[in-house]
């Protein structure tokens, strides 16, 4: 089935996810959908699954006009969509999930039911058995329980949302077979992803999106890595604006001071550190971080940055290897400890673990006196010096979620106690219009030159580009080794994050 | 007739109101909906299927209107929690608290009076049968429902599509979306047939087991009510378990009153209460990600029989319970 929208928009708020789309998706084929981390792959895909509903323009399939109102009416049209995480009912038997809430139609009975799974089953290649538990079942067997499912209801259009995070490389392999031979059959397969290598081994068409727009017309693959780097990251734009101004130029006045003060002591040394969170694991990893140096960490998001940033300010344990900080071994030790050693983690969704909404800044400085009772006076002193220090807008008894999210982030700063000897920032300008995020980077710089270790993941390559002294780059949970300053370009960045040059099969 | 063979017969009997109560509950929390208005609900029905009988001498009439009492409860607490997202828990609770007061107020024309009753109906032939006989076949027809409602109930959520869909509804909600089932209707429907059935055990009492209306009739019985079905792990052949586990206590509490005159008979009250606080734990314990972990440190040979015990005994509540549903 032919599957195509027509100048498809979709806001989120003031955010347009998806700006005026026009795409067809030809039947028999595997179409890669490109794009980094927000640029409205998946609200795309949700809308023509029927999850969403477009703000204007329109969806066919097969020319038709379809009017979706839900997943049901996109289900019954023969569109199906797999989620990254399979929206699948881990209580349930493998069969019972392929038989819940199925028309009569499609599975007649819970025999024929049986007899499909493990007829599909074996066609696909696949590993699941009809009277496996879901909870037992690895990220991959879900996936396939899941295309199965959409094939025995009749699905002719597959919609597959970053498949690939999370599986073996096994598993990789028998869903790429499996996806040929179902477009082999007719079938159209939607399979977006950011990651190229993978496009550029399964898909026939490529188009790419960028901050809700179309930047890349569907184009017949192979297409040049370069172009669809181009693309995704907006390289050329940058490659022009740099032949224009000097680099240094619209820096302004807050250009990082070149000089790094003395370098002597180190303030983190990690020593063959393996650690597992979720999906990613990260594995003998040796690591030294020395007074008053920023250390960028790039990649897409969950390649094992947060975990490396957890690992240093104590809130993860490594499973074997140790972590010092200065001399001190705090393997194993709580983040107290690792605060008591003048650790400061700086989380990225600020309201759920930086700062406590319903209260003030003066409460939090309270919060962090050591005396039985509050001072209130000396906490609202300290309050109107972080207010001034740092320009926050606010007054000492504002509550936190009143503020703007730059001035949030300002707060959270304030709270750093100055002796702090390390920084471990997530996102620090995440969500920031440009002057709040000069601001913060001229506090954690200030930071800096006083001695304190900056480590800090972000999205933006510019960022990490402008204010690292070194940057590490995580695919899958492998990690490059330290790229300094000097030898950065958006372009190798963007490289380096879709996985170019990093060995295969580490993508477990 | 022998004393054991009464006992059971009574038991079988005094439990029929629970098992109408705790069978209601079972679905709507299957489906994800807290109905906190059991013991509410349980009087209401009560005392209209009371007036209802005595005005029209039809005790059908009388169930049917408790029935529908029930219904028209868990209708509106469908609307505050489902429609208009409020929590389930605190329009649950208030409900009770408001039709207990309600009931006691529309219902003081019919204090103590004498009215109709369920006819005693022996099953021709079966009930002569020996033992089996007066247990299962001397009572009546509300009583032999209350036997059919378990497997009915048991066999609908887990042999039936319909009852995948509906434990679908309160496992994860999303999923039942994403294969385009109506969530907010179906959880409606559910919760409103599963507020019939609670409206019926006020039937039971009023028109069967405690015949006629006072005030409180039938106070706490939709708070142990809750409580079985939790204990039963949303099992419907474990909630019944815990109805007559609990109509066995109560019953032996009555007699042991005269023979252990020497105890308080507050402890005979507090017994089931007790046991079924003890039992939770273990039901809890034994599905823990602990027990997962001290299971994988036994040796191989007794893992998998450890497992599998474990399995059986383990009964986790419908994940997405009492959670309310946003549409992506």
């Amino acid at each position: 089935m032919q599957v195509s929208v027509h100048n498809l928009s979709k806001s989120f708020g003031s955010v347009r996810a998806n700006d005026r789309l026009t795409l067809r998706f030809e039947a028999g084929k595997i179409h890669g959908v490109l794009g980094e981390n927000g640029a409205g792959k998946s609200t795309l895909m949700k809308l023509v699954a029927g999850f969403l509903r477009p703000d204007e323009g329109v969806i066919r399939f097969d020319g038709r006009d379809a009017a979706l109102r839900g997943p049901g009416d996109a289900l019954r049209a023969g569109v199906g969509m797999i989620h990254q995480d399979p929206l699948d009912l881990p209580a349930f038997t493998a069969l019972e999930n392929l038989l819940c809430a199925t028309p009569r139609s499609a599975i007649a009975s819970w025999a024929e039911g049986r007899r499909l799974l493990v007829e599909l089953a074996g066609r696909l290649g696949f590993t699941v058995e009809p009277e496996m538990p879901v909870a037992r079942l690895s990220i991959g067997q879900r996936q396939q329980l899941e295309i199965i499912r959409l094939l025995a209801r009749g699905a002719r259009v597959l919609i597959l949302d970053e498949p690939t995070t999370g599986i073996t490389a096994e598993q990789t392999r028998a869903l790429f077979a499996a996806l040929r031979q179902l477009a082999a059959a007719g079938n159209t397969v939607l399979f977006v992803s950011h990651k190229l290598e993978e496009v550029a081994a399964l898909c026939d068409t490529v188009c790419v999106l960028r901050a809700g727009r179309l930047v890349g017309e569907q184009m017949g693959m192979p297409v040049p890595q370069a172009v669809l780097l181009g693309l995704m990251f907006d390289t050329a734009v940058a490659a022009v604006r740099g032949a224009e101004a000097p680099p240094a130029g619209d820096g302004g006045t807050l250009e990082p001071p070149v000089t790094r003060p003395v370098a002597g002591e180190v303030v983190w040394r990690l020593e063959g550190v393996t650690a597992r969170e979720g999906a990613v694991t990260l594995r003998n990893l040796n690591l030294e971080v020395p007074a008053g140096r920023v250390l960028g960490l790039a990649g897409l998001d969950g390649s094992g940055q947060q975990l490396l940033l957890r690992l240093l300010a104590g809130h993860a344990r490594p499973d074997t290897g140790r972590v010092l900080v200065g001399s001190t071994d705090l393997t194993g030790a709580g983040s107290r400890a690792y605060r008591a050693a003048g650790i400061e983690y700086l989380p990225a969704d600020r309201l759920a673990e930086g700062v406590i909404g319903a209260l003030s800044l003066s409460d939090h400085f309270a919060l962090q006196q050591t005396g039985r009772l509050v001072d209130r006076r000396q906490a609202e002193r300290a309050a109107r010096e972080a207010i001034a220090a740092y320009g926050i807008k606010a007054t000492p008894v504002t509550p936190i979620n009143a503020l703007s999210g730059g001035n949030q982030q300002r707060a959270m700063l304030a709270l750093v106690p100055p002796r702090c000897r390390g920084l471990a920032c997530e996102q620090p300008t995440r969500g920031l219009d440009v002057a709040s995020a000069r601001t913060i980077w001229h506090s954690l710089l200030a930071r800096r030159a006083d001695g304190c270790a900056i480590v800090f993941a972000s999205a933006d390559l510019d960022e990490l580009i402008e204010y690292s002294d070194e940057v590490l780059v995580f695919f899958a949970g492998q990690i490059s080794p330290p790229l300094p300053r000097a030898q950065l370009s958006v372009a190798r960045l963007g490289e380096l994050i879709g996985g170019v040059g990093f060995a295969e099969g580490g993508t477990t | 007739m022998d004393q054991t063979t009464i006992f059971v017969a009574a038991v079988l009997a005094a439990a029929a109101p629970l098992i109408f109560a705790t069978m209601g509950e079972t679905l709507t929390e299957r489906a994800g909906v807290v109905n906190l208005s059991l013991d509410g609900t349980i009087l209401m029905g009560a005392m209209i299927a009371f007036a209802v009988a005595l005005n029209t001498q039809s005790v059908l009439l009388g169930f049917g209107a408790a029935a529908l009492t029930g219904a028209l409860i868990a209708l509106v607490l469908c609307f505050l929690s489902l429609s208009l997202r409020q929590s389930q828990t605190a329009v649950g609770f208030v409900l009770a608290l408001l039709c207990t007061e309600l009931s006691s107020f529309l219902g003081a024309p019919f204090v103590r009076v004498p009215g109709p009753a369920v006819p005693f109906l022996p099953v021709p032939g079966l009930a002569n049968l020996p033992v089996i006989g007066p247990i299962l076949f001397r009572h009546d027809l509300a009583i032999y429902t209350s036997f059919l409602l378990v497997p009915l109930v048991g066999w609908l959520l887990f042999q039936t599509r319909a009852g995948l869909t509906l434990r679908a509804l309160g496992e994860r909600p999303q999923a039942a979306y994403a294969r385009g089932v109506p969530v907010v209707p179906m959880r409606y429907l559910v919760t409103v047939a599963g507020g019939a059935l609670v409206g019926m055990a006020g039937a039971v009492y009023s028109l069967d087991l405690k015949q006629g209306w006072s005030y409180r009739h039938t106070f706490g019985a939709g708070w142990i009510a809750l409580a079985i079905v939790i204990f039963g792990g949303w099992r419907p052949w474990r909630v019944a378990l815990g109805c007559y586990l609990f109509a066995a206590l109560e019953i032996m509490a009555l007699r042991m009153q005269s023979v252990l005159s020497g105890l308080p008979t507050q402890v005979f009250q507090v017994a089931p209460f007790a046991l079924m606080i003890a039992v939770l734990v273990l039901v809890n314990l034994a599905g823990s990600t602990h027990m997962s972990r001290r299971i994988g440190d036994l040796p191989p040979s007794l893992r998998r029989p450890a497992q599998a015990l474990v399995d059986r005994l383990a009964a986790p509540a419908p994940a997405a319970l009492g959670q309310p549903f946003e549409r992506p």
